[in-house]
């Protein structure tokens, strides 16, 4: 048999597609990637999980698709296959939700348009799984996925907890009485530029843990 | 990388566009029954929220029937129309009409307070696109007993929160008319004063989407100012 299916399904070699992402190969922080829809969706930790789990699923399914037919792609329109996958899956997922999870569909309606633009779906797609096994491809989705989320995630609980007093939409401030003390909600938390700055200060937090990011001079 | 012919090419591409359009249509049609039926019951559901009943998906429709019994159709001069649905009617192809000719739908209910209640359907333009919601009014046909809104892709957590509790609660109790005229409600950058009838306050963050509330509210239901002051008790 060939060498292929002596690699276990989670090597070690696997288990490092996954968890690269979340830390030193990050697509926002590291790659700098997806930034739009990291600053409009992270003003309330509801919608920014949302959009976490739909660029998770549509990423690692895209990636599945394109890897099984990488041989079969020519080079010269394969950024156009890629296209074509990733718009057919979003609105395929649009229109079941729309059918299955009306309440769930609702609560995404812009964000699908936002997961066919978001730059980390092409770049995994062109960078990983046109050169890649399905199932590598997988775990390499569900692991940029995660990155992308996790960023979206820590960014969308600052911006909610310091602009609107709330975590999950539930009013933390209030209930810790913080207010009577002068307290007030930082209203620059709700605008885009806030975004921008707490993922900056994320890069500076992750660069000064992690020297070998520092580019050389 | 191996190399491909140009027709290769073709026949990848065209085999590709064929496979995904015939994937495409065969979800839309074999899902549209479905979808259509979730946005009938979304539609009932607003109504309810506009009254105060809060539904999930399941008991919309039994609900629905409970409380709103009775449906109308007006003229632009207020006087009933004859053998059309209110339901069916999509607004904003009315208002595509000219005023004279448009169907204005009125829904009639009584929730459990026994209270006479009136639902005026709305929508008008937010920042991104439609948004729409109900507003009820009490039998004096002035006094504001419970609105709901939605978006259709307002800018989540600022323009998205006209779809809140937060911001519906604050216009219950609101007044349309200052005596015999038609005022409407303001909704306000910087914030209303307390205790005033006629002014809410506007989202931060969400300038844009406040005022087309506000232009919505305004615009749709002056078009009902005839009924309204006709049947005021």
């Amino acid at each position: 048999m060939s060498n292929q299916e002596k690699e276990p399904m989670f090597s070690a070699k696997n288990l490092k597609l996954f968890t690269a992402p979340l830390g030193r190969d990050n697509p926002i922080t590291v790659q700098v990637l997806g930034i739009c829809s990291a600053l409009a969706v992270t003003v309330k930790l509801k919608p920014a999980i949302v959009m976490a789990l739909s660029v998770t699923i549509v990423v690692a399914v895209s990636n599945v698709v394109i890897a099984a037919m990488r041989k079969y792609i020519p080079d010269r329109i394969r950024i156009i296959v890629q296209l074509v996958v990733i718009a057919t899956m979003v609105i395929l997922v649009d229109q079941f939700l729309k059918a299955y999870a009306f309440d769930v569909s609702k609560q995404l309606s812009v964000f699908v348009g936002l997961i066919i633009t978001n730059c980390i779906l092409m770049g995994r797609l062109e960078a990983f799984a046109m050169a890649n096994k399905p199932w590598p491809s997988f775990i390499d989705g569900l692991g940029n996925g995660a990155g992308y989320g996790i960023i979206l995630i820590i960014v969308a609980f600052f911006r909610e907890l310091l602009g609107s007093g709330t975590i999950y939409g539930y009013p933390v401030m209030q209930k810790i009485g913080i207010y009577s003390t002068g307290y007030e909600n930082n209203g620059m938390m709700i605008l885009p530029p806030m975004a921008l700055i707490a993922v900056g200060l994320i890069i500076w937090f992750q660069r000064s843990r992690n020297r070998s990011l520092i580019e050389k001079k | 990388m191996k190399e491909f012919s140009n027709k290769y090419i073709f026949i990848f591409s065209a085999v590709m566009v064929i496979a995904v359009a015939t994937l495409l249509s065969l979800a839309a049609t074999l899902l549209q029954p479905r979808q259509q039926k979730n946005l009938e019951i979304e539609k009932k559901k607003s109504m309810l929220e506009s009254i105060g009943i809060p539904s999930i998906h399941e008991t919309t429709e039994v609900l629905y029937d409970k409380y709103i019994k009775e449906s109308f159709v007006l003229n632009s001069k207020g006087e009933i129309v004859d053998g059309i649905d209110a339901f069916k009617i999509v607004l904003n192809i009315e208002q595509k009409k000219p005023l004279e000719q448009q169907y204005l739908p009125v829904f009639n209910a009584t929730p459990d307070d026994g209270e006479k209640i009136i639902i005026l359907p709305v929508e008008g333009k937010g920042l991104w696109g439609p948004i729409y919601g109900y507003v009820s009014l009490k039998s004096d046909m002035n006094t504001i007993y419970g609105v709901t809104f939605d978006h259709k892709g307002e800018t989540p957590g600022l323009g998205a929160e006209i779809n809140t509790t937060p911001f519906e609660s604050m216009f219950n109790g609101k007044k349309l008319y200052e005596a015999d005229k038609f005022v409407s409600i303001g909704v306000l950058k910087g914030g209303s004063k307390s205790g005033d009838p006629h002014n809410v306050d506007a989202i931060s963050g969400g300038t844009i989407t406040s005022k087309g509330l506000e232009k919505m509210l305004l615009d749709c239901i002056v078009k009902y100012n005839d009924y309204l002051l006709k049947n005021r008790n």
